[in-house]
């Protein structure tokens, strides 16, 4: 398992230094838009305005419980939250770090099948590859979406989700790695193909969120990860070279 | 054996080199749906304004 190892251990300090700087470039660009979101959120008086109570279900239990309803749905919902300020940041630095370990797998293990990232302008074609596959594919039939706003139902968009950034990087692979006109082609239908289907949509986009504040939230969403996955990509070109260079020099003792 | 020191692991079979790439990539996949898909309450609170950020479907 000496590949598995050096893999994992590429993309652990690619992912943790691209994670951090997205966390960073995510509380100076993003967070204070989600803040800001959720004054509107608390003001329409819930996390899930979709599913809101129905009358019925709030004089019934208003009967039954002394507890205020607000609450009780409150907790019900919602369950342990992190709180708010460092905690949360702290959390927000964590994700940001675990998820980028995680993509940067899905990085090195794909790019390791065609060869491997051998410089760090490979790599930032690499990570546009990525940066298409995993925010622009699925951020046009799903774009950026703020605290507040409706949205359908969650697993439908899930899987959606999922099959676009399948189908695309399928699509992609096959078009930068097949030297064969019908692949090509269907390389590209694969790429087109979930928007043809199309993503969930909510059944009103009516919202409280101003569009302003929406569509600086989707550029800042989307330019903080295009950013994120260049240094991923080049992250993990620079951490591979010493790597493989060090395996080199010590007569391939590492691999 | 000079491409052997450039690729990772090249020491290693053709076959055991694909699984092991799979291996890893599978790793990464469970690791995002871990931060990015999971329904548990208390992953999504944890990861919320991440979730936000990156435009996984949330809530």
């Amino acid at each position: 398992m000496n590949l598995f190892r050096n893999v994992v251990f590429i993309a652990a300090i690619a992912g943790l230094v691209a994670g951090v700087v997205l966390a960073c470039m995510q509380a100076y660009a993003t967070d204070p838009l989600i803040l800001q979101a959720e004054v509107y959120e608390k003001a329409s008086g819930g996390h899930h305005h979709d599913h809101a109570v129905t009358p019925v279900d709030t004089s019934a239990m208003s009967t039954a419980s002394p507890v205020p309803v607000e609450v009780a749905t409150h907790a019900e919902d919602e369950g342990w939250a992190p709180a708010d300020g460092l905690e949360r940041f702290a959390f927000n630095v964590l994700a940001n770090i675990v998820s980028g370990i995680g993509f940067a797998l899905i990085l090195v293990a794909v790019s390791e099948f065609a060869g491997g990232i051998g410089n760090w302008r490979q790599g930032i074609f690499w990570g546009l590859a990525g940066f298409a596959v995993f925010t622009l594919a699925p951020g046009l039939g799903l774009p950026p979406k703020l605290p507040a706003m409706p949205d359908s139902d969650l697993f439908q968009r899930q899987i959606w989700w999922i099959s676009t950034v399948a189908a695309t990087a399928i699509g992609l692979g096959l078009l930068a790695f097949r030297k064969s006109l019908p692949l090509a082609i269907l390389g590209v239908a694969l790429i087109v193909a979930p928007h043809v289907v199309g993503a969930p949509q909510p059944a009103s986009f009516e919202t409280r969120i101003p569009e302003g504040l929406h569509h600086q939230f989707v550029v800042a969403s989307t330019l903080t990860r295009l950013v994120f996955w260049l240094v991923l990509g080049a992250a993990v070109a620079v951490v591979r070279g010493r790597f493989t260079g060090a395996a080199r020099s010590l007569r391939d003792s590492f691999a | 054996m000079n491409t052997a020191s450039v690729s990772l692991g090249a020491s290693v079979s053709s076959q055991s080199r694909l699984m092991q790439l799979a291996l890893a990539a599978l790793l990464g996949i469970f690791v995002v749906g871990f931060v990015g898909f999971s329904h548990i309450d208390a992953v999504h609170n944890a990861a919320h304004d991440y979730r936000h950020s990156m435009a996984f479907p949330c809530h």
